[in-house]
């Protein structure tokens, strides 16, 4: 849980990017160098500002729909009913994760046709894992006797989920969603293939024209993007897990 | 007053409680003792049907527990468990007000009774009401827990080896605070423990049980002069029988008229206090004293004696 970057390289990587999305210009004496024959140093085929928060909004709506699907079905896994499904869900949940994220592209494509939709499918399946094992982990580790108390004192089996379980369960499980999160900021420029607007069309512009500028442009904004999420939900997951008192335990 | 009749639970091919029955009167404190295994967290667990039984049937005040859904018959029943079960992310106060929550009282009620129980176990509220189960000793945690299990006002108390996890000193704390907080509610206990002491100390009634049966049903005196065959003679064997007599009954029971030399006792000590005073000071007699000072006869050795004996 160790902080991954402190206050203030946290602010720097903050103004690195805000500079790279709205003031590339001020960039070129350093990519100068990656272009030949005189071609675009910066990014000119539409706006990164708009490119970025469509890359976010990518990620976000898959995140959401992500994490709703398999806190679902982590929560069901671990019921008494639905304890049987628990070894075929994780293999499904294995298969999104191993299942390479452009053969989803190239099979949903035919089906939803181009744009957000293949996007959505490969982001949502291969970001599953992570949040689904965080579930079942987090949920498998609130000890037993707090449940038992719960059960004693006559809540109800969904009044001990909402009340209890998920809220002990959910550092855990932010965890997780944090993992998923930052892998989908990365897969989710491999939409730009099939015509989903985010920052993977800087990138494949670069590959494109052979432009080693604009893959390293559209390459460093993904990146410090990914960096930034990432310490920002594990502020989060402290915040949470320093309430429900499982860092003091920790930390004694 | 509860009452088991033939209640058994079978967990596959095991009988963990095998046709047990026993009543409780309304008020007293039953204990459960037995070793490892012996179905005791079984039998009380049936009580509030947090495991149902396989046969026979379970009354409380007369009514089938079988006749509410468990849930309902669960919010009426305070329980408590080892290691205290509190909620690690609720604070103290919203600890206690679990059941009456549940209850739907209004908030004012609430705040009120928490304060109530905080204070009946001295615990100040303004210093503990906000604060965390990870920011107590282990003491404070497990008398939160008692809290929280009467926070209902319920008539029963179960108590899963509620002190097992305390050390000796805050051990003898919590059953001191548990017999004068079941006085003072007039509430019924049934108490889970391994340990033989300790219900001897405790119990109006004690049940022994082994291998999911039910060997003896006994007030603490009688299991001690008259343990059944076998097993309970064998588990009553272990404690220091005399003293342990000595220990259930007041000065006040043996006091004799006369007077004697020395430093008062006072006529609620128990007995093995008196002998106690006896060694220690030296003598074969001291004074009794009643509550308000005055002496009121003496108590000897002989006496003490005579009574230790009565087992053998
Ligand atoms: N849910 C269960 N499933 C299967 N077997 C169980 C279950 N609960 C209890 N048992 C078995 O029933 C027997 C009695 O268990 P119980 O918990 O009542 O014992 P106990 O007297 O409370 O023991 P301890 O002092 O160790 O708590 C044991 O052999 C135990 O393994
Ligand atoms: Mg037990």
């Amino acid at each position: 849980m160790s902080r991954i970057i402190g206050p203030l390289a946290r602010l720097a990587t903050l103004a690195l990017l805000l500079a790279l999305i709205l003031k590339p210009d001020w960039f070129v004496p350093v990519l100068k160098p990656f272009t030949e024959n005189g071609a675009p140093v910066i990014y000119n085929q539409g706006s990164l500002l708009s490119l970025t928060l469509y890359h976010l909004g990518l990620v976000a709506i898959a995140s959401l729909i992500g994490t709703a699907l398999a806190l679902v079905m982590g929560v069901f896994v671990t019921r008494k009913v639905g304890a049987e499904f628990l070894p075929l869900s994780r293999s499904l949940v294995n298969i999104g994760q191993t299942f390479p994220p452009v053969a989803v592209l190239a099979l949903a494509v035919p089906v939803v046709g181009f744009g957000l939709k293949p996007t959505l499918i490969a982001l949502v399946l291969y970001g599953l894992l992570p949040i689904f094992e965080n579930t079942i982990t987090g949920l498998k580790e609130v000890p037993a006797n707090v449940v038992e108390a719960a059960r004693g004192m006559g809540l109800n089996p969904t009044q001990q989920l909402f009340r209890v379980e998920l809220p002990l369960a959910l550092p855990v499980i932010l965890a997780g969603i944090r993992l998923s999160v930052v892998i989908n900021m990365g897969t989710a420029t491999i939409g730009s293939t099939v015509a989903a607007k985010g920052l993977g069309e800087v990138i494949i512009a670069g590959l494109l024209t052979s432009n080693t500028s604009f893959i390293l442009q559209g390459g460093i904004i993904v990146a410090l993007l990914a960096v930034l999420i990432y310490d920002a939900l594990s502020i989060l997951e402290r915040r949470v897990a320093r309430r429900t008192g499982r860092l003091a335990e920790v930390a004694g | 007053m509860i009452e088991l009749e033939h209640v058994s639970r079978r967990f596959g091919d095991q009988l963990a409680v095998d046709d047990v029955s026993f009543s409780v009167e309304r008020g007293t404190i039953t204990v459960i003792v037995g070793t490892s295994g012996s179905g005791k967290s079984t039998t009380l667990r049936m009580i509030n049907r947090l495991i149902e039984p396989s046969a026979g049937t379970i009354r409380i005040d007369g009514k089938d527990t079988a006749s509410v859904s468990g849930e309902v018959l669960r919010r009426g029943i305070g329980y408590v468990i080892q290691g205290n079960g509190l909620f690690p992310h609720w604070t103290v106060a919203r600890n206690i007000a679990t059941v009456p929550t549940l209850l739907g009282w209004d908030s004012s009620r609430i705040a009120k009774r928490v304060d109530e129980l905080l204070t009946l176990f001295s615990m100040k509220p303004e210093e503990f009401a906000q604060k965390f189960p990870h920011q107590l000793s282990g003491g404070e945690q497990q008398r939160v827990g008692v809290a929280r299990a009467l926070a209902a006002e319920p008539g029963l108390l179960l108590m899963d080896e509620p002190f097992g996890a305390l050390d000796p000193i805050i051990r003898a704390k919590a059953q001191e605070d548990l017999l004068a907080v079941q006085q003072r509610l007039g509430i019924t206990v049934v108490l889970v423990t391994h340990d033989m002491e300790e219900a001897i100390h405790l119990g109006h009634r004690i049940a022994v049980m082994d291998g999911g049966r039910l060997l003896q049903y006994a007030p603490p005196a009688e299991i001690l002069a008259r343990p059944a065959h076998g097993f309970v003679e064998k588990l009553v064997n272990g404690v220091d029988r005399p003293f342990r007599l000595l220990s259930l009954a007041p000065v006040s029971s043996i006091v004799e008229p006369g007077t004697a030399e020395g430093p008062p006792i006072a006529a609620t000590a128990t007995l093995r206090d008196a002998l106690s005073e006896l060694l220690w000071h030296q003598r074969d007699a001291l004074p009794v004293a009643s509550a308000d000072g005055t002496l009121v006869g003496r108590v000897s050795l002989a006496a003490l004696r005579a009574h230790a004996g009565a087992a053998a």
